[in-house]
């Protein structure tokens, strides 16, 4: 590694400079909460309520999405089938799926007037319904199962395809397998993603927003948004969002390492050659659980669709104007992550000594929420102006902050590598920092960039967080006026505005990541 | 000519330390084991390690703290030496205008430049539809427009086949004759080639330039091991 006298440029400069702003504005709203959070100031007896039913769920939704994501990644793993890429490709969906659009799909199908019930009810069983814990868990085992199964399956990936070898020709069948080579790395692999997973399961503010609530069924996100929405108790709101922040630093740092690889991995495509499992049984039940998984998968999403296509079209014009709302927000959270993300990633790939450290400035949005961090920003600027002013610019900055640490997981090695391969060759011919950047940097990063630009602009798109805490009555986003439809039961405009959404997100998602693929620079 | 003048550089377990001076213009052979220090000793007169002590001259400026790109220097690389994406022509022009785009001018001066190294007709070519010798030219051609003095080649030419690295050195003689070159190799043959005098390394220790064919023909018991040995 070079060492020598190396300019940082004002592209560098500008990289430390956010590398510095980007956790004061967390520390800041982290501050601005403690300060507001007095001590003594007392918890109800159902804000504990709310803490111990933020860690039951979450308890619960990393178990089952864990266990059932076993027979699973072992079923993609070792079958090799037409449409296994697809398979293996829509598991990373749900990643960018909008909560709204996935919760009511759920409830199409798993509702008071779903499918499920109809069916239940032609049997006449008692229907069961999924506001409370289930829908809560079924909604994260949704999100999530897909989450572990990638997870799992990587672990499988990475046992050698020389054991499975040795393993044939000492003649083991599949108990030994199993015990020898698979359980080893489940051991290893499977806390991991419960420690993910449970992560994830305690900041999914919008799906408690939906399905939650009640005394027995708020999470303590939601306990803030209500305290804040409703009780204008900023004290309460900033005692419970430290709360939060206490759980998420207790889980942050082992998360964070783990997730990015899981999500971002590409070296999913390769079934294991494998001579065990070939019985009729085995293939019979692997290929089972995959058609089940997939079933459960897509049903909500093809709920949607049906309801949702054919009203398309007949939607009323608030639906139309959220929906430029909400793209004003995404484009605008794509520019703001990339003008953020870009210097931090040159100035780290240029001071390879301090890279960690920027790395770290960037990974804090990962020990804070983004509904802590809109707490947070919202008790900042209650004093000095109406915070529904800024319901817009807030949502749009912070999910841009929220997609941060993974887009610096996922660019910072492609600018790492490039300076090491290129760095000298533009250092002795003193290549301005410009067109650095363009030769060296963004010409090798182009797929991350894209990729962070389409998961940022389809997770700001889908936000149903920060704007329920910020927005007016009259000037929602596309999610919001979903949740409001389906508060008001007009599930019929719900369900058209739905599918919208989903275009929008995948549309925005498939739009910059391909395209960015393509671009000439 | 390059003057170090009690420099000394150490990294972990590694140190260099090297006395003396290396005239131009002509060729300078650097020979020595894998490890004895010649990508050190680039990259301290590139810029790109800065020494723990001493100083480094051109002339009678120092030039030991100076950026890279403001040496006297020009650096051939054994890989990475074009940017994939551009043709030759930008490839070169980078070396006058080191900028997102490079002007005409320096198109033209890029052109010029490919001509004398044999490649006019490929000016348009992408480095990958290239073949590693005429890859070399190409960097050389960038060499050429800087007009710097002083041109390092850090085993530029080893990943070529026996005849095609003749060539190419053929062709630094008689491209670079004016200016003064620093040739690391691992093939001593190289240096009996091409080179007026040649500098020996090992284990960090430099021994100082001396004639090339009075090297070879009378041998110090060091130079005499590693070519016994060969790497």
């Amino acid at each position: 590694m070079a060492s020598g006298p190396q300019s940082l440029g004002w592209i560098g400069r500008t990289g430390i400079a956010f590398a510095v702003s980007v956790p004061t504005i967390i520390l800041l709203s982290v501050a601005a909460i403690i300060s507001v959070a007095e001590a003594g100031s007392g918890l109800t007896s159902g804000d504990w309520a709310a803490l111990r039913f933020t860690i039951w769920q979450a308890t619960l939704s990393a178990v089952i999405s864990v266990l059932l994501a076993v027979p699973l990644a072992r079923a993609l793993a070792r079958r090799n089938f037409v449409g296994r890429g697809v398979v293996i490709t829509l598991l990373g969906a749900p990643f960018l799926l909008p909560v709204i659009v996935a919760v009511f799909g759920l409830l199409a199908v798993f509702g008071r007037n779903g499918v499920l019930n109809a069916v239940l009810e032609t049997f006449a069983f008692e229907p069961i319904s999924i506001f409370g814990l289930h829908g809560v868990v079924l909604a994260h085992v949704f999100f999530n199962l897909p989450l572990a199964t990638r997870f799992i399956l990587q672990g499988w990936q990475e046992i050698p395809a020389e054991r499975f070898r040795l393993a044939a020709s000492l003649g083991m069948d599949t108990q030994a397998i199993n015990r020898h080579l698979e359980w080893p790395m489940l051991k290893k692999v499977l806390p991991c993603a419960f420690v993910v997973i449970f992560a994830v399961c305690t900041t999914t503010f919008a799906v408690a927003l939906i399905l939650g609530g009640g005394p027995r069924a708020t999470t303590v996100e939601l306990a803030i948004y209500q305290s804040l929405r409703f009780e204008f108790d900023l004290r309460r709101a900033a005692f419970l969002a430290l709360m939060q922040i206490g759980i998420m630093v207790l889980l942050a740092f082992i998360a964070h390492r783990i997730l990015a690889p899981a999500l971002l991995s590409h070296r999913m495509d390769r079934p294991v050659i494998r001579w065990d499992g070939r019985g009729f049984a085995i293939r019979m039940i692997d290929y089972g659980v995959i058609v089940g998984a997939i079933g459960f998968l897509l049903m909500p999403i093809t709920m949607v669709m049906i309801q949702g296509l054919p009203k398309i079209l007949s939607l009323p014009a608030v639906v139309w104007e959220s929906l430029f709302r909400s793209l004003i927000v995404a484009v605008s959270s794509t520019i703001i992550v990339l003008g953020i993300l870009i210097p931090m990633s040159y100035a780290a790939a240029r001071r390879p000594r301090q890279s960690v450290w920027i790395e770290s400035a960037g990974l804090m949005s990962f020990a804070v929420s983004s509904l802590v961090l809109g707490t947070g920003l919202f008790v900042v600027i209650n004093p000095i102006m109406r915070p529904d002013m800024l319901a817009l610019p807030i949502t749009a900055l912070v999910n841009a902050l929220a997609t941060l640490p993974f887009a610096l997981r996922s660019v910072l090695p492609a600018f790492c590598q490039a300076e090491a391969d290129y760095g000298r060759l533009a250092d002795s011919i003193g290549l301005t920092p410009w067109a650095r950047l363009k030769f060296i940097f963004l010409q090798r990063s182009k797929r991350e960039i894209g990729f962070i630009a389409g998961l940022a602009a389809a997770l700001s798109m889908g936000d149903l967080g920060v704007i329920t805490l910020f927005a007016l009555p009259d000037t929602p986003t596309l999610p919001l006026q979903i949740y409001r439809l389906m508060g008001a039961y007009r599930m019929q405009e719900a369900a058209g505005a739905s599918v919208l959404l989903l275009l929008c997100s995948f549309g925005l998602f498939w739009l910059l990541d391909q395209g960015a693929r393509r671009v000439e620079i | 000519m390059l003057r170090f003048e009690q420099v000394w550089f150490r990294r972990a377990e590694f140190s260099l330390s090297i006395d003396g001076s290396i005239l131009g213009p002509g060729i300078t052979a650097v020979i020595g084991p894998s490890g004895a220090g010649k990508s050190t000793l680039i990259s301290l007169i590139a810029g790109f390690e800065v020494p723990t002590a001493g100083q480094i001259y051109w002339g009678e400026s120092p030039i030991t703290m100076m950026p890279p790109d403001q040496r006297p220097v020009s650096v051939i690389f054994q890989d990475h030496n074009l940017f994939p994406h551009l043709n030759a022509v930008t490839n070169v022009a980078l070396g006058l205008s080191p900028c997102a785009n490079p002007n005409d001018t320096s198109r033209e001066a890029a052109r010029s430049a490919l001509s004398i190294v044999g490649l006019e007709k490929l000016g348009a070519s992408l480095p990958g539809e290239l073949s590693g010798g005429q890859q070399s030219r190409v960097a050389l051609a960038r060499a050429l427009v800087t007009k710097k003095p002083l041109i390092l080649l850090d085993e530029a030419f080893s990943a070529l086949g026996p005849a095609l690295r003749t060539e190419m050195l053929n062709l630094l003689k008689s491209v670079l004759a004016e200016r003064t070159v620093l040739l690391v190799t691992h093939n001593p043959e190289d240096a009996l080639q091409v080179s007026q005098q040649t500098l020996f390394l090992e284990g960090g220790r430099v021994w100082s330039a001396i004639g090339t064919d009075e090297l070879f023909a009378r041998p110090h018991k060091h130079l005499k091991a590693y070519l016994d040995k060969g790497d």
